[in-house]
Protein backbone atom coordinates (compact mmCIF):
# COMPACT_ATOMS: atom_id res chain seq x y z
CA UNK A 1 0.00 0.00 0.00
CA UNK A 2 1.65 3.86 -0.86
CA UNK A 3 -0.87 5.59 1.15
CA UNK A 4 -2.57 5.89 4.32
CA UNK A 5 -5.23 8.13 5.42
CA UNK A 6 -6.00 9.74 8.62
CA UNK A 7 -8.91 11.49 9.34
CA UNK A 8 -7.62 14.63 8.63
CA UNK A 9 -5.73 13.87 5.51
CA UNK A 10 -9.11 14.40 3.87
CA UNK A 11 -10.01 17.51 5.91
CA UNK A 12 -6.80 19.17 5.06
CA UNK A 13 -5.46 19.28 0.99
CA UNK A 14 -1.93 18.80 1.38
CA UNK A 15 0.93 17.41 -0.51
CA UNK A 16 -0.22 15.31 -3.11
CA UNK A 17 0.52 12.01 -1.77
CA UNK A 18 -0.61 11.74 2.09
CA UNK A 19 2.25 10.74 4.17
CA UNK A 20 3.22 7.33 4.58
CA UNK A 21 1.62 5.84 8.40
CA UNK A 22 4.61 5.08 10.65
CA UNK A 23 5.34 1.46 10.97
CA UNK A 24 5.50 2.71 14.23
CA UNK A 25 3.31 4.86 15.70
CA UNK A 26 5.03 7.77 17.76
CA UNK A 27 2.62 8.34 20.81
CA UNK A 28 4.67 10.34 23.42
CA UNK A 29 3.66 14.32 24.11
CA UNK A 30 7.15 14.43 26.18
CA UNK A 31 10.48 13.38 26.55
CA UNK A 32 11.02 13.05 30.12
CA UNK A 33 12.96 9.58 30.40
CA UNK A 34 13.67 7.04 27.97
CA UNK A 35 12.47 4.54 30.38
CA UNK A 36 8.85 4.26 28.67
CA UNK A 37 10.52 3.82 24.83
CA UNK A 38 10.02 0.67 23.22
CA UNK A 39 13.18 -1.13 21.27
CA UNK A 40 10.94 0.16 18.15
CA UNK A 41 10.82 3.71 19.03
CA UNK A 42 14.22 3.83 19.66
CA UNK A 43 14.94 2.45 16.29
CA UNK A 44 12.60 5.32 14.74
CA UNK A 45 14.59 8.12 17.13
CA UNK A 46 17.99 6.59 15.61
CA UNK A 47 16.78 6.52 11.73
CA UNK A 48 15.12 9.82 12.00
CA UNK A 49 18.45 10.86 13.54
CA UNK A 50 19.91 9.37 10.46
CA UNK A 51 18.12 11.65 8.54
CA UNK A 52 18.78 14.60 10.07
CA UNK A 53 22.65 13.50 9.90
CA UNK A 54 22.37 14.15 6.22
CA UNK A 55 20.74 17.41 7.01
CA UNK A 56 23.60 18.23 8.44
CA UNK A 57 26.03 17.66 5.52
CA UNK A 58 24.00 19.85 3.86
CA UNK A 59 25.84 23.09 2.15
CA UNK A 60 22.57 25.03 4.14
CA UNK A 61 22.17 22.55 6.66
CA UNK A 62 18.60 24.22 7.43
CA UNK A 63 15.11 22.66 6.90
CA UNK A 64 12.01 24.79 7.53
CA UNK A 65 9.91 21.34 9.32
CA UNK A 66 9.42 23.78 12.93
CA UNK A 67 8.63 27.11 10.87
CA UNK A 68 6.79 29.13 13.14
CA UNK A 69 7.26 26.44 16.21
CA UNK A 70 7.88 28.16 19.59
CA UNK A 71 10.75 26.66 21.37
CA UNK A 72 11.83 27.96 25.12
CA UNK A 73 14.93 26.31 26.91
CA UNK A 74 14.48 26.86 30.31
CA UNK A 75 17.78 26.15 32.14
CA UNK A 76 18.10 25.80 36.07
CA UNK A 77 21.51 24.50 35.76
CA UNK A 78 25.07 25.34 33.81
CA UNK A 79 25.42 23.68 31.04
CA UNK A 80 27.05 24.46 27.56
CA UNK A 81 26.93 21.33 25.07
CA UNK A 82 23.12 20.55 25.78
CA UNK A 83 21.97 24.28 25.88
CA UNK A 84 23.68 25.06 22.82
CA UNK A 85 22.97 21.46 21.23
CA UNK A 86 18.68 21.86 21.25
CA UNK A 87 19.36 25.64 20.35
CA UNK A 88 21.41 24.51 17.43
CA UNK A 89 19.39 21.57 16.52
CA UNK A 90 15.76 24.02 17.27
CA UNK A 91 17.44 26.73 14.92
CA UNK A 92 18.37 24.04 12.20
CA UNK A 93 14.71 22.85 12.13
CA UNK A 94 13.59 26.44 11.48
CA UNK A 95 12.05 27.06 15.41
CA UNK A 96 12.07 30.07 17.13
CA UNK A 97 13.88 29.74 19.89
CA UNK A 98 14.22 31.66 23.63
CA UNK A 99 16.74 31.10 26.04
CA UNK A 100 16.15 31.65 29.26
CA UNK A 101 18.81 30.87 32.36
CA UNK A 102 17.39 31.12 35.43
CA UNK A 103 19.99 32.95 37.00
CA UNK A 104 19.12 35.86 35.32
CA UNK A 105 15.67 35.15 35.38
CA UNK A 106 12.27 35.85 37.83
CA UNK A 107 13.81 32.84 39.18
CA UNK A 108 16.70 35.08 41.62
CA UNK A 109 13.45 36.84 42.61
CA UNK A 110 11.61 33.88 44.10
CA UNK A 111 9.28 32.71 41.15
CA UNK A 112 7.94 29.53 41.74
CA UNK A 113 8.80 27.02 38.81
CA UNK A 114 5.08 26.34 38.37
CA UNK A 115 4.82 30.41 37.61
CA UNK A 116 7.31 29.90 35.25
CA UNK A 117 5.97 27.45 33.17
CA UNK A 118 3.02 29.32 33.05
CA UNK A 119 4.95 32.87 32.48
CA UNK A 120 7.17 31.13 29.10
CA UNK A 121 3.77 29.10 28.16
CA UNK A 122 1.95 32.34 28.28
CA UNK A 123 4.46 34.65 26.35
CA UNK A 124 4.02 31.42 23.44
CA UNK A 125 6.19 28.59 24.23
CA UNK A 126 4.96 25.19 22.49
CA UNK A 127 7.92 23.07 23.26
CA UNK A 128 9.89 23.79 26.69
CA UNK A 129 13.33 22.01 26.80
CA UNK A 130 14.30 22.14 30.70
CA UNK A 131 16.77 21.41 32.80
CA UNK A 132 16.84 21.32 36.99
CA UNK A 133 19.09 20.20 39.77
CA UNK A 134 15.83 18.69 41.45
CA UNK A 135 14.57 14.78 40.17
CA UNK A 136 11.74 14.94 38.75
CA UNK A 137 11.44 18.59 37.67
CA UNK A 138 10.05 18.21 34.22
CA UNK A 139 7.57 15.86 35.28
CA UNK A 140 5.60 18.59 37.26
CA UNK A 141 6.37 20.92 34.35
CA UNK A 142 4.98 18.47 31.92
CA UNK A 143 1.64 18.13 34.47
CA UNK A 144 1.19 22.01 33.99
CA UNK A 145 2.60 22.55 30.30
CA UNK A 146 0.13 22.38 27.74
CA UNK A 147 2.69 22.02 24.80
CA UNK A 148 5.98 19.16 24.95
CA UNK A 149 8.29 19.05 27.85
CA UNK A 150 11.95 17.73 26.79
CA UNK A 151 13.92 16.79 29.71
CA UNK A 152 17.52 18.50 29.55
CA UNK A 153 18.49 16.58 32.67
CA UNK A 154 17.27 16.45 35.81
CA UNK A 155 19.08 16.12 39.08
CA UNK A 156 20.52 12.70 39.58
CA UNK A 157 17.36 11.26 37.81
CA UNK A 158 17.26 11.31 33.91
CA UNK A 159 19.25 12.96 30.19
CA UNK A 160 17.22 11.17 27.81
CA UNK A 161 18.85 12.98 25.04
CA UNK A 162 22.31 12.26 26.13
CA UNK A 163 21.45 8.44 26.35
CA UNK A 164 20.27 8.74 23.05
CA UNK A 165 22.81 10.52 21.50
CA UNK A 166 25.58 7.55 23.26
CA UNK A 167 23.23 4.97 22.01
CA UNK A 168 23.43 6.50 18.71
CA UNK A 169 27.07 7.31 18.79
CA UNK A 170 27.59 3.41 19.64
CA UNK A 171 25.71 1.81 16.86
CA UNK A 172 27.39 3.93 13.72
CA UNK A 173 30.83 2.63 15.71
CA UNK A 174 30.08 -1.19 15.78
CA UNK A 175 30.49 -3.34 13.36
CA UNK A 176 26.59 -3.90 11.85
CA UNK A 177 25.15 -1.61 13.68
CA UNK A 178 24.14 -3.52 16.82
CA UNK A 179 25.19 -3.27 20.52
CA UNK A 180 23.48 -6.80 21.22
CA UNK A 181 26.24 -8.77 23.14
CA UNK A 182 28.40 -6.21 23.22
CA UNK A 183 30.54 -5.30 26.67
CA UNK A 184 29.66 -1.29 27.58
CA UNK A 185 30.72 -0.32 30.70
CA UNK A 186 29.82 2.98 32.64
CA UNK A 187 32.88 3.74 34.69
CA UNK A 188 32.60 6.37 37.86
CA UNK A 189 30.25 8.19 39.87
CA UNK A 190 27.09 6.71 39.26
CA UNK A 191 25.82 7.94 42.30
CA UNK A 192 24.86 11.40 41.28
CA UNK A 193 25.15 10.34 37.47
CA UNK A 194 21.52 11.34 35.50
CA UNK A 195 23.66 9.96 33.01
CA UNK A 196 24.53 6.43 33.40
CA UNK A 197 20.37 6.15 34.90
CA UNK A 198 19.25 7.06 31.46
CA UNK A 199 21.78 5.13 29.93
CA UNK A 200 20.66 1.49 31.72
CA UNK A 201 17.51 1.68 29.78
CA UNK A 202 18.70 2.18 26.47
CA UNK A 203 21.66 0.49 26.55
CA UNK A 204 20.16 -2.62 28.15
CA UNK A 205 17.29 -2.29 25.80
CA UNK A 206 19.70 -2.35 22.96
CA UNK A 207 20.77 -5.90 24.18
CA UNK A 208 24.44 -4.95 25.11
CA UNK A 209 26.23 -6.58 28.44
CA UNK A 210 26.05 -3.61 30.38
CA UNK A 211 28.05 -3.05 33.01
CA UNK A 212 28.66 -0.81 35.93
CA UNK A 213 31.83 0.68 37.85
CA UNK A 214 33.09 2.51 40.68
CA UNK A 215 33.76 2.99 43.97
CA UNK A 216 31.58 1.46 46.67
CA UNK A 217 30.82 5.09 48.16
CA UNK A 218 29.75 6.22 43.94
CA UNK A 219 27.44 3.03 43.64
CA UNK A 220 25.28 2.79 46.45
CA UNK A 221 21.69 1.65 45.32
CA UNK A 222 22.52 0.44 42.27
CA UNK A 223 23.13 -2.96 43.47
CA UNK A 224 18.88 -3.62 44.18
CA UNK A 225 18.58 -2.33 40.59
CA UNK A 226 21.42 -4.31 38.74
CA UNK A 227 19.17 -7.49 40.17
CA UNK A 228 15.60 -6.52 39.89
CA UNK A 229 17.04 -5.30 36.15
CA UNK A 230 16.06 -2.41 34.02
CA UNK A 231 12.35 -3.39 33.18
CA UNK A 232 13.62 -7.08 33.92
CA UNK A 233 17.19 -6.33 31.84
CA UNK A 234 19.94 -7.29 34.25
CA UNK A 235 22.95 -5.68 34.55
CA UNK A 236 26.21 -6.25 36.20
CA UNK A 237 27.68 -4.05 38.88
CA UNK A 238 31.31 -4.34 40.35
CA UNK A 239 33.61 -1.97 41.87
CA UNK A 240 36.32 -3.71 40.19
CA UNK A 241 37.54 -1.59 38.00
CA UNK A 242 39.77 -4.59 36.01
CA UNK A 243 36.59 -6.87 36.08
CA UNK A 244 34.95 -3.92 34.30
CA UNK A 245 37.40 -3.04 31.94
CA UNK A 246 38.18 -6.92 30.23
CA UNK A 247 37.46 -7.35 26.85
CA UNK A 248 35.03 -4.17 27.02
CA UNK A 249 34.00 -3.18 23.62
CA UNK A 250 33.30 0.55 24.87
CA UNK A 251 34.13 2.69 27.93
CA UNK A 252 32.10 5.16 28.92
CA UNK A 253 33.71 7.70 31.42
CA UNK A 254 31.85 9.57 33.82
CA UNK A 255 32.81 13.00 35.10
CA UNK A 256 33.22 13.49 39.27
CA UNK A 257 30.78 16.18 39.98
CA UNK A 258 32.62 17.84 42.43
CA UNK A 259 29.91 19.91 42.81
CA UNK A 260 27.35 17.24 44.83
CA UNK A 261 30.58 15.39 46.56
CA UNK A 262 29.68 16.35 49.58
CA UNK A 263 29.81 14.30 53.22
CA UNK A 264 33.73 12.35 52.13
CA UNK A 265 31.92 9.93 49.60
CA UNK A 266 35.99 10.37 48.22
CA UNK A 267 39.17 10.52 49.92
CA UNK A 268 40.69 12.85 47.28
CA UNK A 269 40.22 13.57 43.73
CA UNK A 270 44.00 12.02 43.56
CA UNK A 271 43.13 8.70 44.86
CA UNK A 272 40.26 8.78 43.01
CA UNK A 273 42.51 8.83 39.57
CA UNK A 274 45.12 6.45 40.83
CA UNK A 275 42.03 3.91 41.68
CA UNK A 276 39.36 4.55 38.67
CA UNK A 277 41.04 7.09 36.48
CA UNK A 278 40.68 5.62 33.01
CA UNK A 279 44.07 5.93 31.68
CA UNK A 280 45.82 4.37 29.19
CA UNK A 281 47.23 1.28 30.56
CA UNK A 282 43.65 0.36 32.02
CA UNK A 283 41.86 0.45 28.69
CA UNK A 284 45.05 -1.81 27.33
CA UNK A 285 42.40 -4.03 29.28
CA UNK A 286 39.83 -3.49 27.30
CA UNK A 287 39.17 -4.73 22.69
CA UNK A 288 42.13 -2.75 21.01
CA UNK A 289 39.19 -0.97 19.00
CA UNK A 290 37.09 -0.45 22.27
CA UNK A 291 35.05 3.12 21.75
CA UNK A 292 36.02 5.93 24.75
CA UNK A 293 33.60 7.99 25.59
CA UNK A 294 32.34 10.99 28.17
CA UNK A 295 29.54 12.55 28.22
CA UNK A 296 31.44 16.02 28.93
CA UNK A 297 32.72 18.30 30.87
CA UNK A 298 35.59 16.15 31.53
CA UNK A 299 38.05 16.40 34.64
CA UNK A 300 40.66 15.69 32.56
CA UNK A 301 43.40 13.68 34.83
CA UNK A 302 40.77 12.59 36.84
CA UNK A 303 38.10 10.44 35.71
CA UNK A 304 40.19 10.58 32.16
CA UNK A 305 42.96 10.91 31.30
CA UNK A 306 44.31 13.55 28.57
CA UNK A 307 45.85 11.28 26.42
CA UNK A 308 42.91 8.81 26.57
CA UNK A 309 40.68 11.55 25.68
CA UNK A 310 42.06 13.01 23.04
CA UNK A 311 43.60 9.28 21.91
CA UNK A 312 42.35 7.52 18.40
CA UNK A 313 39.83 5.28 20.48
CA UNK A 314 38.30 8.52 21.55
CA UNK A 315 34.64 9.23 19.96
CA UNK A 316 33.72 12.07 22.23
CA UNK A 317 33.70 14.89 19.48
CA UNK A 318 31.14 12.51 17.69
CA UNK A 319 29.04 12.25 20.78
CA UNK A 320 28.41 16.19 21.08
CA UNK A 321 27.88 16.34 16.66
CA UNK A 322 25.66 13.32 17.24
CA UNK A 323 23.83 15.38 19.61
CA UNK A 324 22.42 18.25 17.65
CA UNK A 325 21.48 15.40 15.07
CA UNK A 326 19.61 12.97 17.75
CA UNK A 327 18.28 16.39 19.53
CA UNK A 328 16.49 17.92 16.14
CA UNK A 329 15.29 14.24 15.43
CA UNK A 330 13.48 14.09 18.70
CA UNK A 331 11.94 17.35 18.56
CA UNK A 332 10.79 16.75 14.82
CA UNK A 333 8.89 13.47 16.18
CA UNK A 334 7.44 15.58 19.00
CA UNK A 335 6.08 18.43 17.10
CA UNK A 336 4.38 16.08 15.60
CA UNK A 337 2.44 14.15 18.35
CA UNK A 338 -1.36 16.05 18.77
CA UNK A 339 -2.10 16.81 21.92
CA UNK A 340 -5.51 15.75 23.54
CA UNK A 341 -8.37 18.08 23.09
CA UNK B 1 -9.73 -3.46 -0.26
CA UNK B 2 -8.77 -3.20 -3.77
CA UNK B 3 -9.15 -0.41 -6.78
CA UNK B 4 -9.23 -0.41 -9.99
CA UNK B 5 -6.77 -1.02 -12.46
CA UNK B 6 -5.64 2.09 -14.17
CA UNK B 7 -2.09 1.26 -15.85
CA UNK B 8 -1.00 -2.45 -16.35
CA UNK B 9 2.56 -3.13 -16.33
CA UNK B 10 3.16 -2.83 -20.15
CA UNK B 11 1.34 0.47 -20.00
CA UNK B 12 3.90 1.87 -17.24
CA UNK B 13 6.61 0.28 -18.90
CA UNK B 14 5.59 2.09 -22.41
CA UNK B 15 4.86 5.50 -20.29
CA UNK B 16 8.48 5.69 -18.90
CA UNK B 17 10.21 4.36 -21.98
CA UNK B 18 7.97 7.30 -23.56
CA UNK B 19 8.91 9.59 -20.94
CA UNK B 20 12.68 9.01 -21.18
CA UNK B 21 12.06 9.43 -25.31
CA UNK B 22 10.52 13.39 -24.36
CA UNK B 23 13.18 14.49 -21.88
CA UNK B 24 15.90 14.03 -24.36
CA UNK B 25 14.52 15.60 -27.13
CA UNK B 26 13.11 18.42 -25.15
CA UNK B 27 17.27 18.65 -23.95
CA UNK B 28 18.17 18.11 -27.21
CA UNK B 29 20.53 15.84 -26.29
CA UNK B 30 21.75 14.49 -22.48
CA UNK B 31 24.10 17.50 -21.96
CA UNK B 32 23.81 18.67 -18.27
CA UNK B 33 20.54 16.51 -17.52
CA UNK B 34 20.48 14.96 -14.12
CA UNK B 35 17.30 12.99 -13.09
CA UNK B 36 16.02 13.67 -9.26
CA UNK B 37 13.40 11.29 -7.94
CA UNK B 38 11.08 12.34 -4.93
CA UNK B 39 10.87 9.57 -2.37
CA UNK B 40 9.54 7.65 -2.72
CA UNK B 41 7.91 6.03 -6.00
CA UNK B 42 9.78 8.76 -7.49
CA UNK B 43 13.22 7.23 -6.68
CA UNK B 44 12.61 3.84 -8.72
CA UNK B 45 10.89 6.03 -11.87
CA UNK B 46 13.84 8.18 -11.95
CA UNK B 47 16.04 4.89 -11.98
CA UNK B 48 13.83 3.61 -14.66
CA UNK B 49 13.42 6.26 -16.85
CA UNK B 50 18.00 7.15 -16.65
CA UNK B 51 18.09 3.02 -17.38
CA UNK B 52 15.87 3.82 -20.70
CA UNK B 53 17.89 6.63 -21.47
CA UNK B 54 21.29 4.63 -21.53
CA UNK B 55 19.79 1.95 -23.71
CA UNK B 56 18.56 4.12 -26.29
CA UNK B 57 21.39 7.24 -25.85
CA UNK B 58 24.05 5.48 -24.58
CA UNK B 59 24.11 8.28 -21.71
CA UNK B 60 24.88 7.19 -18.06
CA UNK B 61 22.70 10.12 -16.46
CA UNK B 62 23.16 11.12 -12.89
CA UNK B 63 20.51 9.85 -10.21
CA UNK B 64 19.63 11.52 -7.03
CA UNK B 65 16.78 10.72 -4.63
CA UNK B 66 15.01 13.78 -2.68
CA UNK B 67 12.57 13.34 0.49
CA UNK B 68 10.76 16.87 0.93
CA UNK B 69 9.60 15.92 4.43
CA UNK B 70 11.03 18.45 6.25
CA UNK B 71 9.65 21.15 3.46
CA UNK B 72 6.05 19.82 3.54
CA UNK B 73 3.75 22.60 4.41
CA UNK B 74 1.42 20.29 6.16
CA UNK B 75 3.76 19.35 8.69
CA UNK B 76 1.62 21.17 11.86
CA UNK B 77 -1.07 19.53 10.78
CA UNK B 78 -0.68 16.03 10.00
CA UNK B 79 -1.23 13.33 12.78
CA UNK B 80 2.27 12.11 12.90
CA UNK B 81 5.01 13.39 11.44
CA UNK B 82 6.03 11.15 8.22
CA UNK B 83 9.04 8.96 8.04
CA UNK B 84 11.69 10.88 6.78
CA UNK B 85 13.30 8.83 3.71
CA UNK B 86 16.62 9.98 3.09
CA UNK B 87 17.99 12.51 0.55
CA UNK B 88 20.83 11.79 -1.74
CA UNK B 89 21.47 14.00 -4.52
CA UNK B 90 24.29 14.13 -7.42
CA UNK B 91 27.14 16.51 -6.24
CA UNK B 92 27.21 19.83 -7.89
CA UNK B 93 22.98 20.55 -9.58
CA UNK B 94 24.49 24.22 -10.38
CA UNK B 95 23.71 25.19 -14.06
CA UNK B 96 22.12 21.84 -14.46
CA UNK B 97 18.90 20.79 -15.64
CA UNK B 98 17.26 19.02 -13.10
CA UNK B 99 14.16 16.84 -14.00
CA UNK B 100 12.16 16.07 -10.98
CA UNK B 101 10.52 12.89 -11.10
CA UNK B 102 7.59 11.77 -9.51
CA UNK B 103 4.78 8.70 -9.44
CA UNK B 104 1.53 11.00 -8.86
CA UNK B 105 0.97 14.91 -9.72
CA UNK B 106 -2.32 15.79 -7.68
CA UNK B 107 -2.02 19.39 -5.68
CA UNK B 108 1.44 20.27 -6.64
CA UNK B 109 1.90 21.14 -3.20
CA UNK B 110 5.16 17.77 -3.31
CA UNK B 111 6.67 19.60 -6.47
CA UNK B 112 6.66 23.24 -4.23
CA UNK B 113 8.34 21.59 -1.51
CA UNK B 114 10.76 19.52 -4.13
CA UNK B 115 11.70 23.10 -5.69
CA UNK B 116 11.99 24.68 -2.00
CA UNK B 117 14.55 21.92 -1.01
CA UNK B 118 16.34 22.03 -4.53
CA UNK B 119 17.26 25.34 -3.87
CA UNK B 120 19.00 24.95 -0.54
CA UNK B 121 21.22 22.80 -2.45
CA UNK B 122 22.32 25.11 -5.34
CA UNK B 123 21.01 27.09 -8.36
CA UNK B 124 20.16 24.73 -11.32
CA UNK B 125 19.90 26.05 -14.62
CA UNK B 126 16.36 24.85 -15.23
CA UNK B 127 14.30 22.50 -13.36
CA UNK B 128 11.73 20.07 -14.91
CA UNK B 129 9.18 17.94 -13.99
CA UNK B 130 8.28 14.67 -15.17
CA UNK B 131 5.17 12.35 -13.49
CA UNK B 132 3.84 8.66 -14.35
CA UNK B 133 0.50 9.79 -13.84
CA UNK B 134 -1.77 13.83 -13.30
CA UNK B 135 -4.72 13.37 -11.63
CA UNK B 136 -5.32 17.08 -11.64
CA UNK B 137 -6.82 19.00 -9.23
CA UNK B 138 -3.89 21.44 -8.87
CA UNK B 139 -3.53 24.27 -6.02
CA UNK B 140 -0.43 25.57 -6.88
CA UNK B 141 0.62 27.21 -10.32
CA UNK B 142 2.11 24.01 -11.51
CA UNK B 143 2.35 21.78 -14.39
CA UNK B 144 4.57 18.64 -15.53
CA UNK B 145 6.82 18.73 -18.52
CA UNK B 146 6.20 15.00 -18.64
CA UNK B 147 3.11 12.85 -18.59
CA UNK B 148 2.62 9.10 -18.09
CA UNK B 149 -0.91 8.94 -18.26
CA UNK B 150 -3.70 11.82 -17.35
CA UNK B 151 -6.56 10.38 -15.35
CA UNK B 152 -9.64 12.48 -14.32
CA UNK B 153 -10.09 11.91 -10.55
CA UNK B 154 -12.84 13.54 -8.03
CA UNK B 155 -10.76 14.14 -5.02
CA UNK B 156 -12.61 11.25 -2.81
CA UNK B 157 -10.35 9.08 -4.44
CA UNK B 158 -7.08 8.02 -4.20
CA UNK B 159 -4.57 6.95 -6.94
CA UNK B 160 -2.20 4.37 -5.95
CA UNK B 161 1.05 3.70 -8.14
CA UNK B 162 2.84 0.15 -7.23
CA UNK B 163 6.48 -0.62 -8.53
CA UNK B 164 7.97 -3.86 -8.09
CA UNK B 165 11.27 -2.32 -6.33
CA UNK B 166 8.85 -1.10 -3.80
CA UNK B 167 5.44 -2.98 -3.75
CA UNK B 168 6.53 -6.19 -5.49
CA UNK B 169 4.11 -5.35 -8.53
CA UNK B 170 3.52 -2.85 -11.33
CA UNK B 171 0.44 -1.16 -11.68
CA UNK B 172 -1.61 1.80 -10.80
CA UNK B 173 -5.06 1.16 -9.28
CA UNK B 174 -7.95 4.09 -8.04
CA UNK B 175 -10.23 3.68 -5.22
CA UNK B 176 -12.50 5.39 -2.74
CA UNK B 177 -10.99 6.88 0.07
CA UNK B 178 -11.56 4.80 3.71
CA UNK B 179 -10.61 6.62 7.16
CA UNK B 180 -8.19 5.10 9.47
CA UNK B 181 -8.44 5.58 13.05
CA UNK B 182 -6.34 8.28 14.79
CA UNK B 183 -3.87 6.93 17.62
CA UNK B 184 -4.07 9.03 20.77
CA UNK B 185 -0.91 10.66 22.10
CA UNK B 186 0.24 9.33 25.23
CA UNK B 187 3.00 11.26 28.11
Amino acid sequence: MSTAIGPDAAAVPSVDDVPESQPIAWRHRHLLDVDRLSTDELDLIMRTTDAMREVLARPIAKVPALRGRAVTILFYEASTRTRVSFEVAAKNLSADVVNIAASTSSVVKGESLIDTVRTVEALGAQMLVMRHSSSGAPYLAADIFSGSVLNGGDGWHAHPTQALLDLYTMRERMPGGSLAGRKVVILGDLLHSRVARSNIWTLTAAGADLWLCGPATLVRGFEAWANRGAAGRRFHLTTSVDEALRDADVVMALRIQRERMAGGLLPSMREYAARYGLTRERLALARPDALVMHPGPMNEGVEIAPDVAAGPQSVITDQVTNGVAVRMAVLYLLAGTRVPS
Amino acid sequence: MSGRQIMTADEIRRATIRLSHEIVEKQAGTDGLVLIGIQRRGVPLARRIAASIAEHEGAALPVGALDITFYRDDLSMVAQQPVVKGTELPTGIDGKTIVLVDDVLYTGRTIRAAMDALVDFGRPQAIRLAVLVDRGHRELPIRADHVGKNVPTSREELVRVHLVEVDGLDEVEIERMVAAPQPEPVA
